[in-house]
């Protein structure tokens, strides 16, 4: 029997919009794909968190890659990430640099002395002008910066051992580190 | 009485406090200005809303930026860029006509032709069924 062109119209139409609604609703809408990817990280200089005296910046690690952290002590994802980010630290393939994102430097000091500190250096950002230029929206995020200066990853949201292998590392190998 | 009094004042308070209100300018026109850029981005930590809208502290960090490139001069077109480069087109109310949103764009145009091609469709059918048998028209299924 051939199903009249009006009963089947509406059923293709009905079967389409669910499998939008399928492959719309499993999105995060929370994530935003950076349109960094692939640019040029944008450049810093920046008070270190643990002495005024002190500039940190994306200067710092030219010509290796590099990871930038951004965080807060306001911000209970930081402290979930915490313990990835110093099992990362403590595999020693690339520099961890922090970005201390509209904080209190007391209150940030106290909190890498409690939790441990898998940052090599920490920029102090209290106005958060340098987070603006890195498009962060919300911490914690984790940018992974190529030897050649430019943004091959970015996680949004706390990172996991997970992630790393599977996001970043890849990144790495095929950089031709030491994998 | 005085109770809810008391929270219709606090629900006022709170509706008064999500809006940015300061003057950001003196001038008015400039103030128009600012007042319309800060409309059309999109605050990005709480997704319907404009950065005018919101208090989140990105929101008026990004007031901030949109407030201090005006100083500088900064056409409307370069501040949407600026906010474009580093957050993407998301950060636009607006989004851009461009090849890769020609089908959002022109969807509503497609879909009304779509309609009125149907609509034409089915009243001409129905307007060849009433001349060649009449009494047709009684057949169709209806609430009778």
């Amino acid at each position: 029997m051939k199903l009249p062109l009006r009963f089947l119209l509406p059923a293709v139409a009905f079967a389409a919009l669910v499998g939008f609604f399928i492959v719309g609703l499993q999105k995060d809408p929370g994530e935003i794909r950076s349109p960094l990817i692939g640019k040029p990280a944008p450049a810093f200089s920046l008070e270190s968190l643990g002495d005024p005296a002190w500039r940190v910046g994306s200067a710092d690690f030219a010509g290796r890659p590099w990871l930038l952290n951004v965080w807060a002590t306001w911000c209970g994802g930081c402290r979930e990430e915490h313990q990835t980010l110093l099992a990362i630290a403590r595999e020693n393939r690339l520099p961890m640099m922090g970005l201390n994102w509209r904080d209190d430097r007391n209150l940030a000091l106290r909190w890498l002395e409690q939790l441990g500190n898998p940052y090599v250096a920490v920029a102090y950002d209290p106005e958060g002008r340098t987070a603006i230029d890195w498009g962060v929206y919300g911490a914690p995020e984790t940018f992974l910066i190529g030897a050649d200066g430019r943004v091959l990853q970015k996680q949004i949201g706390p990172i996991t051992p997970e992630i790393w292998q599977r996001d970043f590392v890849p990144h790495l190998q095929a950089a031709g580190g030491e994998g | 009485m005085r109770i809810v009094t008391l929270a219709a004042a606090g629900l006022l308070a709170f509706q008064a406090l999500a809006v940015d209100t300061g003057q950001a300018f003196t001038d008015p026109a400039q103030q128009a200005r600012y007042e319309h850029l800060i409309r059309e981005l999109r605050c990005l930590v709480c997704q319907n809303q404009s950065i005018a809208d919101s208090n989140a502290s990105l929101a008026s960090d990004l007031r901030r930026e949109v407030r201090e490139m005006m100083l500088a001069g900064r056409s409307d077109a370069e501040i949407r860029a600026f906010m474009t480069e580093r957050y993407g087109d998301f950060v636009l109310y607006k989004p851009p006509v461009a090849p890769r949103t020609w089908l959002l764009w022109l969807a509503p145009a497609l879909l009304l032709l779509g309609g009125i091609g149907v609509a034409g469709m089915v009243v001409l059918r129905r307007a060849r069924a009433a001349k060649s048998d009449p009494a047709a028209l009684d057949e169709e299924p209806g609430p009778s």
